[in-house]
């Protein structure tokens, strides 16, 4: 049925809406420019809450399959599409997208000019859209744009319970805080031997530290890094204790326990193909990359921090370093998924702090 | 500066003629290198045989050569110009090779000149096969099963070990000659020998067949730093098996979900840096629709034909960034060209769909096999971009010019559904639209389709979706809704009024009752993700937002000529390019409108703005309608921009130029006729027919031979000589579908010397750069003779008369800008074969070498300017002290099948030129330019048609007189005795164990001269004797004019430098004249 996405300025974007006139919803709406990996993208815990537009325009060729998917459930707000492929084809394929959508109660506007949507985002930046029905009331309308942007994401993406991933004998242990962890992160450090016990977000430093682990993990997320002050105050604890390696989120609550601070992009960088220099090598990396906040280079002016990494875009911060701790973190995916592959060894100097802490 | 500080003087190496599996896409690399060499304050040396390139303009390098591509003339280049470094990977493989070859015979060490790029060791691993399987092995990448063979014993010990189907493949070859599929030994045998000879070094690689696996291909660059970045993902819809230049390609990839995506992507990162490529390189790979397991298949460390389809997918400028990175550049120092803020270090995003569609010569090779293997076919390609593969492909399929607007071709009608069905399996140039029929008659199901092709569903399924549209449209009414869909799928106005029945018209207005318009959007490298000011442009039904900024400037529309094609090669881009810069010059708007992946046209920078479309009127007026140009340009893009005309005039379009009306008075017969009776200009008699009766009667009064073809010819299709009523009634029935709307016509065949002149017109005098004189006599296609500036043997008289009708003609055409006309000179009359009211085939190459902008001049001439105005005076323009030569260039060893003798049909690819101020030596250097390796001693065999006995005595005696030991067949050895020339007696074909094919196969015979009998179109001793010398790469001459100039050229040689070099910018500007 016809619908269509009306964003927090009043432009409209015309569509057919999957999944009937129920299935209507309201988000911050961003853009990703990957032309592969819409199920990585879907289940992505970072998205949460917010309405996905995708710039290639025929998603959903290849259908889906469980080994794709990111978290247990997709959380995202909604999605938007040019085409949503009726017809996919692949060996791998287990549902096809709409099936997926439909499980995973996804609301999704597609035929839209995600070409001109994403256009309008990049000069106007991101905002807060709805997608309804060309049947739903004004008032209605109204209504779901006057809600606010939730800021509890972190906590509905979390494990509420803490679950153990066992590792090979010899390999560090490493615990993760899960701010919305992306399976494949688990796995990167699983495929090194690692064990890995994940803990919900809120986790106090005390409980963390109680499991003895060689290293703290503190992962990607959903959301603004300042809305989890309590975290930050944990995180803080946990400095100088042991190794710590962050990704996205968790590389922006680590700057912000350090006493850094972090401000948000205009319409962030969400994508397969961003290119961030590492400035100890001189060389570049095409990352996966979804964040819409980042450090201020400002305010790490006179801290212990050593700023590794930058985006050659536009020359923010994606990476930096403890100038005499092994603590370290990164703006950007190594474990991509979806993404290029070329940032995977950052585990691997994980592992190596974690053993070289041990070992002192 | 560049980053190489001890780098000033770069010499460039371009890629010769345009050959089957070499086009136009390396002038675009060249040209795009020379100018961002330049940019960067470095003095360019250009080298290069093709003089229909821009890249051979004396404005985009310092000093351009127009010289053979071979060691001895670059070496001695190298020897006059010192250049410090030499950049090769842009000259396609032709290129590359002699880049090995100059480091190889030490050229490079002795003049100190680096190589810049890739290493040759970097090259080395990549195309020597036993060392790039080394190189995979290493690195753990996957490569089919394989070995390496130098003869026929390892091919047969191999098979035996791992069975069949195998691949072989030569290596050093371009475009994938002489190898292929095998299935069994006597396969085998055949493929690997043909291999061996084709091979620079003797060797074929012989492997697994993994035909049926998805084929995909990465782009991917890397800089001195190390830094790897791919460009572009694209999926061939053709599995593995066909080659790649004969295949639909799509950009991005398709159907590979991310896991499989970024394992082919890692690998190819991995590939490039275990190659130490420096700069853009192409990977293909084959990967496993079952199992995500794959297998590389082939590296190339160079810019090459999938680059310049990448650079036009993304619009991420390989070849320049390569260039870049060549002088020490890495790719987090290069601007993004796109959006001026980011770097050139980033993978480009798209938000549109790219189809590839090759375009093959099989209208122009009515004989040849056009089944697709592993040996490329295509001469040219189109490309398109829409939002939908529906959109994209039926774009493609309108921009390829075959007349075909939709995924159906008329002749399929008549086939039964047994037909198509048995079909299916069948690989070739028309499997796409025999899928669609078996669609569109339900006589298959995608499943069964894809399970016979190995064509992944998705694509079967898109297919699917356009014939099912096609069939609502057929079986229902017109409405606003039937209508948008179709639209909203790609449908051309044109289809859905076949379709439905409507009027063409009444298509097109409904769609402006109900408001169906394309919008248009921009190509930008990263999806919209920044802001980017790249002036070009793609249209879409799916979308709601229209991009293009119209501006309020005087502007206008220049068509480009579409595919490469035989009959319309690179000559037309140039000429485009030309037209579009005038335009600029003048202060106008230029916006150009191809689709030609390949071309320097279809490159951002160029226009102020470019729209990639199909060149047809519902293409063409849409982007009209939007930017409300004040005209269109049509002369410069060959037939396809011309045959544009009529339509665009008849919907209110204003053409800039010669007039319509005028056109087609130059076109049309009869109307034609009358001009020339009006002016009392003689023509070869003819007629124009309808019937084959009247063809009969037309012939026996004109007097035969007589030269027949159909009416609207494009590079002499379907034109044969000849000789007598049986052959004419032959003609008539299977080479043309003579009615009341394709009349045939009938011209009296004047055997005499055949001239061609290009002049500008403004209404009121004409200029006449230049006089070409054909070496071979008429009958031979204009395309396919060696043309002579200036001419050599014409009188002053006769050369006064073509002046005379030329402003004649050109005058009462009232032609503003270019026009073309052929004569015949006979008996010292002149007539006129030809008038073609726009740019031809020639004009670069004369533009060249007589200095004069001729497009540039018409096409201010176009916008109104007059001739005086620009400072040129009527008349003939004083000959040049040098003498030019353009000879064909052919791509007979592609092309089993194709008879090389030359006729009135164009057979020839591509063109080189030979520039001296010696005439023998200007054609030396056209012949070995052209790749003929004229032998200075040995065995000349002479087998000629009765008609050409006498005049071959003559030859046969001046060959001996130079040393040659002259070999004939039975008849013509007796007609050499008679005159005392002692001439071997070989065996016919099949007359004895040692035949003439035989002697060719073993080395006995070194040069051949061979005319047809008259008429005998299949004379099949005379052609296995002619593909035995293409095969064998042994010099055949069909022409005794071409014979005589060879003789007279191999006499220079006795006695001359036969290498002497000058850049064009010294004979232009009148320099070293002693030679």
């Amino acid at each position: 049925m016809k619908g269509k996405l009306i964003l927090q300025d009043g432009t409209t974007f015309r569509g057919q809406l999957f999944g009937g006139s129920n299935a209507t919803t309201e988000g911050e709406v961003v853009f990703n420019t990957g032309m592969t990996g819409y199920q990585e993208i879907l289940t992505d815990p970072s998205y949460c809450r917010q309405i996905v537009t995708l710039t290639y325009p025929l998603i959903g060729n290849y259908g889906t399959a469980k080994q794709f998917n990111q978290s247990r459930k997709s959380f995202v707000g909604g999605l938007i599409v040019g085409e949503l492929c009726e017809k996919p084809s692949s060996s791998s394929m287990q549902k096809t997208l709409a099936e997926f959508l439909t499980a995973e109660k996804i609301p999704c506007l597609y035929d839209v000019d995600t070409r001109a949507l994403t256009r309008k985002i990049r000069s106007a930046g991101t905002m807060k859209g709805v997608i309804v029905s060309e049947y739903t009331s004004q008032g209605t309308i109204d209504e779901m744009m006057s809600l606010p942007i939730r800021k509890n994401v972190v906590e509905q993406v979390t494990t509420p319970v803490s679950y153990t991933l066992d590792g090979r004998a010899g390999a560090p242990y490493v615990v993760t805080m899960d701010f919305g962890v992306k399976r494949n992160i688990l796995d990167a450090m699983r495929k090194l031997g690692c064990k890995v016990t994940v803990v919900p977000a809120k986790s106090p430093a005390e409980a963390v530290l109680a499991l003895n682990p060689d290293g703290i993990f503190l992962s990607n997320g959903p959301g603004d890094p300042k809305d989890v002050p309590d975290i930050i105050r944990e995180v803080k604890k946990l400095i100088g204790q042991r190794p710590i390696f962050g990704i996205c989120l968790g590389h922006q609550i680590l700057a912000l326990a350090m006493g850094a601070n972090t401000y948000k992009l205009k319409f962030g960088h969400r994508g397969s193909n961003q290119p961030v220099k590492d400035l100890t090598t001189g060389k570049v990396a095409i990352t996966s990359q979804n964040h819409g906040y980042a450090i201020d280079a400002k305010s790490l002016e006179g801290l212990p921090v050593q700023i590794t990494h930058v985006s050659l875009n536009d020359g923010t911060i994606e990476g930096f370093r403890h100038t005499s701790l092994p603590i370290s973190s990164v703006q950007y995916h190594p474990e991509a998924a979806p993404g290029p592959n070329d940032s995977v060894h950052l585990f691997d100097e994980f592992i190596f702090n974690m053993k070289k802490f041990k070992g002192a | 500066m560049p980053k190489k500080k001890n780098l000033n003087k770069i010499i460039v190496i371009g890629s010769g003629p345009i050959v089957i599996g070499q086009a136009a896409e390396f002038d675009y690399a060249g040209s795009q290198a020379c100018r961002s060499l330049k940019e960067e304050g470095l003095e360019v040396v250009l080298v290069n045989s093709n003089p229909a390139t821009i890249m051979t303009d004396a404005n985009i390098a310092d000093r351009v050569y127009i010289e053979p591509l071979t060691v001895d003339f670059l070496t001695a280049i190298i020897e006059k110009e010192r250049p410090d470094g030499l950049l090769a990977t842009l000259g396609g493989q032709a290129g590359l090779n002699l880049a090995v070859q100059l480091a190889e015979s030490g050229a490079l060490d002795k003049f100190n000149v680096e190589l810049l790029g890739t290493s040759i060791n970097a090259i080395k691993k990549a195309e020597d096969r036993e060392l790039f399987k080394e190189t995979m092995e290493r690195i753990g990448e996957p490569i089919p099963e394989s070995t390496i063979v130098e003869d026929i014993h390892g091919a047969i010990d191999f098979a035996n070990q791992i069975g069949y189907p195998l691949i072989v493949r030569p290596a050093y070859t371009l475009g994938g000659t002489g190898g292929g599929i095998v299935n069994n030994e006597e396969e085998l045998i055949e493929t690997t020998l043909r291999g061996l000879k084709y091979s620079m070094i003797g060797q074929v690689l012989i492997e697994r067949s993994i035909a049926g696996w998805k084929e995909i291909e990465y782009e991917v660059m890397r800089d001195g730093n190390d830094n790897c970045i791919t460009i572009c993902s694209m999926e061939n819809f053709d599995p593995v098996g066909v080659h790649t230049g004969d295949s639909i390609v799509v950009a991005p990839t398709q159907t590979l979900t991310d896991q499989e995506y970024q394992i082919l992507r890692s690998a190819s990162l991995k590939i490039i840096r275990a190659l130490e490529i420096e700069g853009g390189c192409n990977i293909q790979f084959a990967l496993d629709p079952k199992s995500q397991s794959y297998y590389v298949i082939e590296v190339n460390p160079r810019v090459s034909r999938s680059s310049a389809l990448a650079s036009k997918a993304t619009g991420y400028p390989i070849a320049k960034v390569s260039v870049k990175i060549a002088i020490g550049y890495t790719l987090d120092e290069i601007v993004n060209a796109v959006t001026k803020t980011t770097k050139a270090c980033f993978e480009p995003s798209v938000d549109y769909i790219v189809v590839k569609f090759p375009r093959w010569p099989f209208d122009k090779f009515v004989y040849a096999d056009t089944t697709l293997g592993t040996q490329m076919k295509a001469t040219g390609e189109v490309m398109s971009l829409d939002r939908t593969f529906e959109g994209a492909i039926l774009k493609a399929v309108r921009s390829l010019e075959i007349g075909v607007n939709r995924l159906h071709m008329d002749k399929m009608d008549d086939w039964d559904d047994d037909r198509i069905k048995k079909r299916l399996s069948r690989i070739d140039d028309e499997r796409l639209f025999l899928i669609a029929e078996a669609l569109r008659r339900g006589i298959a199901t995608p499943e069964e389709i894809a399970d016979i092709t190995k064509i992944d569903r998705w694509f079967i399924d898109k297919i699917k979706n356009i014939t099912d549209m096609e069939v609502r449209l057929q079986k229902g009414d017109l409405n606003a809704k039937t209508l948008r869909e179709a639209k909203l799928l790609g449908l051309a106005d044109k289809s859905i009024a076949e379709l439905t029945g409507a009027k063409l018209n009444d298509v097109r207005d409904m769609r402006k009752q109900f408001k169906i318009f394309p919008v248009y959007k921009m190509v930008d490298t990263c999806a919209a993700e920044f802001e980017a000011a790249t002036p070009y442009y793609y249209s879409t039904y799916r979308g709601e937002v229209d991009e293009v900024e119209v501006s309020n400037n005087r502007k206008i529309v220049v068509l480009g000529s579409g595919p490469i094609r035989i009959g319309q090669g690179v000559e037309f881009d140039y000429c485009s390019v030309h037209s579009v810069w005038a335009l600029r010059e003048a202060g106008v708007e230029a916006i150009i409108i191809n689709n030609n992946p390949e071309t320097v046209s279809t490159d951002f920078d160029i226009s102020d703005k470019l729209y990639f479309e199909p060149l047809t009127t519902e293409d063409v007026l849409n982007i009209i309608d939007k930017e409300k140009p004040e005209g269109v340009i049509v002369q410069f893009g060959g037939q396809t921009a011309i045959n544009l005309a009529a339509s665009l005039a008849a919907a209110g379009v204003k053409i800039f130029g010669t007039s319509v009306d005028n056109i087609d008075r130059a076109e049309d017969r009869e109307r034609f006729d009358e001009m020339l009776t009006e002016l009392n200009i003689p023509r070869p008699r003819g007629i124009s027919v309808t019937n084959l009766d009247d063809a009969i009667t037309g012939a026996a009064n004109i007097g035969y031979p007589v030269m027949v073809r159909p009416s609207y010819v494009l590079g002499g299709r379907a034109m044969e000589i000849v000789y007598n009523e049986e052959e004419l009634r032959d003609y008539m029935s299977r080479a043309v579908k003579v009615t009341p709307d394709h009349p045939v016509l009938v011209d009296r065949y004047m055997q005499g010397t055949e001239v061609e002149v290009d002049a500008i017109c403004d209404g009121v005098d004409v200029v006449i750069p230049g006089i070409m004189e054909h070496v071979e006599r008429a009958g031979v296609h204009s395309g396919d003779s060696i043309a002579v500036y200036p001419p050599q043997t014409l009188p002053s008289k006769v050369i006064y008369t073509i002046t005379d009708y030329t402003k004649r003609m050109a005058l009462a055409l009232n032609v503003h800008g270019l026009l073309n006309i052929q004569y015949v000179v006979a008996d010292g009359c002149v007539y006129v074969i030809e008038v073609n009211p726009r740019s031809s085939r020639t004009v670069p190459f004369l533009s060249k070498v007589t200095n004069i902008k001729m497009v540039n001049v018409a096409t201010r001439v176009a916008l109104g300017e007059t001739l005086k105005g620009l400072g040129y005076y009527s008349g003939l323009v004083e000959p040049k002290p040098y003498v030019a030569v353009k000879a064909p260039v052919f791509s007979f060893a592609k092309m089993q099948d194709v008879d090389i003798s030359l006729g009135p049909e164009m057979k020839s690819t591509g063109e080189v030129m030979g520039i001296d101020y010696h005439y023998a030596r200007a054609l030396y250097k056209a012949i070995t330019g052209a790749g003929m390796n004229i032998p200075k001693n040995g065995c000349i065999l002479f087998t000629v048609a009765d008609k050409d006995k006498e005049e071959m005595k003559q030859l046969a005696k001046a060959f001996s007189e130079l040393g040659f030991k002259i070999v004939a067949t039975e008849g013509t050895a007796k007609a050499l005795q008679s005159i005392g020339i002692d001439a071997e007696v070989v065996g016919k074909v099949h007359q004895r164990s040692t035949d003439i094919i035989q002697m060719i196969k073993l080395g006995k015979i070194h040069m051949v001269v061979n005319t047809q009998a008259p008429g005998k179109h299949i004379a099949k001793d005379g052609f296995r004797i002619r593909r035995a010398t293409v095969e064998l790469g042994v010099p055949c001459l069909t022409s005794l004019d071409t014979a005589w100039e060879v003789m007279r050229v191999l006499t220079f040689m006795r006695d001359r430098r036969l290498v002497y070099s000058l850049a064009i910018q010294d004979y232009v500007g009148g320099g070293d004249a002693l030679a």
